[in-house]
């Protein structure tokens, strides 16, 4: 009965002949608050790039409401990861979560007096209205993170995608970003973010998802959330991140060894 | 009657604008070097357009500088996205294979043509006021500061037309991708922007100068300053300053204007990076004192 | 053929030239290699360009346009500018390519100035000057040799003594920190050793195709393997083909300037390897893509089955 928000079929994208993630199908229904977890270089961030168009899969086909992602753009509002933008730019709190409303603004126009208030309204409602007029570059961690959630949430979107909004925050952020996420699903938004922190799946999430470049398990983390499929999701080998620092290690190693070995002094 | 220094430091004002204004949103994207190169290899382009039409006013040398603008973009772009070369590298080899090029063919066809390497890098900018704007009989002044200056709109009403686009993209390509930017029209704009004020400041300054006045005031400013919009107007107001300043102690020292000018625009970097409050040598300084002191 | 080989030997100034094209070459392909893997491609530009006030200032002091006195100017000139650029990455918010453009443009437009005070010189020397700026290969002489020469072979051979801390320094510092090296200074030396490189090869090919000897040869030794040693010496290898390569040609053709020639051919090598490299190169990706869609599509196909 519920509608479907996300139909995933065998999406395969690829580093060259590496893949990062395999023949993932999966179906998530509406007005849920779902996890992504998985070791490093599981392609969890590929995984939401996937579905926002950002990379281009090798094989298979997304939707997003029944439809491909840039028939519903307005209905999607993307987190990225923090460390994805230059903090030194010069601009305010503000300025970012206005961005947020250039899509429904479009080309040349100028945001205006509404844009404004909704901008500050999406800001109060993370707790960051007195610092609108700050330079970014005097942000915490965790201030930077609400930036971003105020630039999502302003968008007013049906499905918010977040790559690890947990990252590095302080516990009073990681509260104020999962209460707020609990209002959106009470709404029924539905959330998809990709996590690190496995002790809190469970208090966070209704479903998860365990990837690592396949999808090992999907759905509401009481059935799925398992020792089981969470030592298969964590065993795989991590996928090497450049074969020439690999080799070039090794014969440091070797080298090195051998001297020490030889008692040399390094 | 206009004298031609006055001619001469109002080309160089108009010029500054043009490059700051263009300059400030490359420099923001990471892509600074993309002003030597461009201002390299757009030579290819009016080599070969040369070759054709054997006519050094032609316009359609700047159609071809242009396009060779563009053409070392895409280039650059295709060889990133091979995955198998960086950014760095893939603007190195595309510029200097298309610059080499270019000194080939003006080497080989083109000897005894004003179109001189020397002039292409250097620039005379002195000469500007002999080359005069003519209809009919009457003499409108030098034919730089028209062009210059036609320049100078066209970054202007890039820059207002699309400046949130402009910053979105700086700051976040990938939202700016996922609510319908594309990226690409973005960036091809503003290189368009900044190879149409290349060739137009080539002549006059040599594109040494108009690498410096590119990046040199907008990373000036942009040390001085946390809002966009001031760091804007500062880096113009720099600009302005590195092309009268300039002038004057070339004029003083009798040695060369470009060069001048591009030297003043770094002394003025010099004092701002030494100065700077929050993020110059003097402020880090006095944080290692503060935390020395409270350990 | 034999009598062509006899014909390029026994001309004196092809030899000389042949030579400091493929000393070029060979040294900045090595040298080379650790800035690409450094991500420091465009410091050749950088260190090319701010070497020129250092070469009018060591003529407008000593008189002389000796290689040798020239090169010191150049030298110094071109070390003090890659320490502004770490400076100026280190100590503000601006990032290594703002750093590049600021040094490269500020740098040469003083050199311009200095250099039209030497323009108005009455000494006839000058013309020793130009060829730092557009590289007049057909105008090396001996004593030019020699001087390269010397500076490269000290540079190469500090280089092979230096490989496994040098080896370090790109690839692990960390690792160096932890075992107690001092990674800065072999940063620091490193890039001394780049400024030579850089500096010797301008009189052959000119100001601004020089950061091409670091990159074009470097790139092309990169995509036949990922062991630094064989890089290198691929490295090495394109580019003396290149700058000998080159030489030849030009000096065969009228009118066809030397350094541009070189520049081109090594593009050429780069282009060859980035197409043709067994595994790395686009050729051999698109076979195994057709071949990896295949089984992408195969396996696909038994898992929907099932």
């Amino acid at each position: 009965m519920c509608k479907k928000v996300l139909e995933v079929n065998s999406l395969t994208a690829a580093y060259g002949d590496k893949p990062v993630l395999w023949d993932i199908n999966i179906d998530v229904p509406e007005g849920i608050i779902m996890g992504i977890i998985g070791p490093n270089g599981a392609g969890k961030s590929t995984f939401i790039k996937s579905l926002l168009g950002l990379i281009k899969p090798v094989a298979g086909r997304v939707k997003i409401y029944g439809k491909p992602y840039k028939s519903v753009r307005k209905k999607v509002a993307y987190v990225p990861q923090r460390e994805s933008v230059d903090w030194d730019f010069p601009t305010t709190v503000l300025d970012v979560v206005t961005m947020g409303l250039y899509g429904s603004i479009g080309w040349i126009k100028r945001p205006g007096k509404k844009e404004k208030q909704l901008a500050l309204n999406a800001l109060g409602k993370l707790g960051m209205k007195e610092y609108c007029n700050r330079q970014i570059s005097k942000l915490s961690g965790g201030q930077q993170q609400r930036t971003f959630l105020a630039r999502a949430l302003v968008q007013d979107a049906d499905l918010y995608l977040m790559d690890e909004p947990f990252q590095g925050v302080d516990a009073l952020t990681e509260k104020a970003i999962i209460n707020l996420i609990k209002e959106l699903k009470n709404k029924g938004k539905t959330i998809i973010a990709v996590h690190h922190n496995l002790e809190t799946v469970v208090e966070y999430f209704d479903w998860v998802m365990m990837l690592n470049v396949k999808c090992i398990a999907l759905g509401p983390c009481k059935e799925v959330f398992t020792e089981e499929n969470l030592a298969e999701t964590y065993s795989s080998p991590e996928i090497p991140c450049q074969n020439i620092i690999i080799e070039n290690e090794k014969s440091i190693y070797k080298s090195t060894k051998s001297a020490l070995l030889r008692g040399e002094k390094i | 009657m206009i004298s031609p220094q006055f001619e001469i430091q109002l080309i160089a004002v108009v010029t500054s604008l043009a490059c700051t204004l263009a300059g400030t949103f490359l420099v923001l994207r990471k892509m600074a070097m993309m002003s030597d190169a461009i201002s390299h290899s757009i030579l290819a382009g009016i080599a070969i357009a040369f070759l054709y039409t054997k006519d050094i006013h032609s316009p359609l040398l700047i159609v071809a500088a242009t396009a060779t603008g563009l053409v070392t973009v895409f280039l650059v772009e295709i060889l990133k996205n091979t995955n198998l070369v960086s950014e760095d590298s893939a603007i190195g080899l595309v510029f200097t294979s298309l610059f080499s090029v270019g000194v080939i063919i003006i080497s080989k066809y083109a000897r005894n043509v004003h179109l001189d390497t020397d002039a292409v890098l250097l620039g005379e900018i002195a000469f500007a006021p002999f080359r005069r704007f003519y209809i009919g009989n009457i003499d409108l002044g030098p034919k730089s500061l028209y062009i210059m200056t036609a320049i100078l709109i066209v970054n202007i009403l890039f820059i207002s037309l699309f400046y949130k686009e402009l910053k979105i993209s700086a700051f976040d390509p990938g939202l700016a991708f996922v609510l319908g930017f594309s990226p690409g029209i973005v960036h091809y704009g503003l290189m368009t922007v900044v190879s149409i004020t290349a060739i137009g400041a080539f002549d006059t300054v040599g594109s040494i100068l108009v690498v410096a006045l590119m990046v040199v005031p907008p990373l000036t400013a942009y040390l001085l300053t946390d809002k966009l919009k001031f760091m804007i107007l500062i880096s113009a107001i720099l600009g302005i300053l590195s092309g009268i300043l300039g002038y004057q102690a070339a004029h003083l020292l009798d040695v060369s204007i470009s060069g001048s000018m591009a030297t003043v625009s770094g002394i003025m970097f010099f004092l701002a990076f030494i100065i700077s409050p929050q993020k110059g040598i003097i402020a880090a300084f006095r944080q290692y004192k503060k935390v020395k002191t409270s350990s | 053929m034999i009598g062509y080989l006899l014909s390029i030997f026994q001309d004196y100034t092809l030899r000389t030239v042949l030579l400091g094209s493929g000393i070029l070459g060979i040294t900045s392909g090595i040298l080379g290699t650790f800035t690409l893997l450094r991500k420091q491609s465009l410091l050749g530009d950088a260190v090319s360009h701010s070497a020129l006030p250092g070469i009018a200032i060591a003529f407008l002091l000593t008189k002389s346009s000796s290689p040798v006195v020239l090169l010191s100017g150049a030298l110094i000139f071109g070390w003090v500018s890659s320490l502004c650029m770490m400076f100026i990455v280190k100590y503000s918010k601006i990032k290594y390519d703002g750093a590049l453009g600021i040094v490269l443009s500020v740098f040469f437009g003083f050199g311009l100035v200095m250099l039209s005070v030497v323009q108005k010189l009455p000494n006839s020397r000058q013309a020793g000057l130009n060829k730092f700026l557009f590289g007049q290969a057909a105008t090396l002489l001996k004593e030019d040799i020699i001087t390269m020469g010397i500076l490269s072979g000290i540079a190469l051979i500090i280089t092979f003594v230096f490989w496994k801390e040098f080896k370090l320094l790109v690839f692990n510092p960390e690792f160096g920190y932890t075992i107690g090296l001092p990674m800065k200074k072999i940063d620091i030396l490193l890039t001394c050793l780049i400024v030579v490189a850089i500096v010797t090869g301008l009189q052959t090919v000119g100001v601004v195709l020089m950061s091409a000897m670091l990159i074009a040869p470097a790139s092309a030794g990169r995509q036949w393997t990922d062991r630094l040693e064989i890089m290198a010496a691929l490295a090495g290898f394109f580019g003396a083909v290149s700058g000998i390569t080159g030489t030849l040609i030009s000096s065969k053709t009228p009118n066809m300037p030397t350094g541009p020639v070189i520049v081109l051919i090594s593009f050429a090598l780069f282009a060859f390897s980035l197409l043709f490299a067994p595994k790395r190169g686009i050729i051999s990706r698109l076979i195994s893509a057709h071949k990896n869609n295949l089984t992408f599509k195969n396996n696909l196909k038994t898992t929907i089955r099932r």
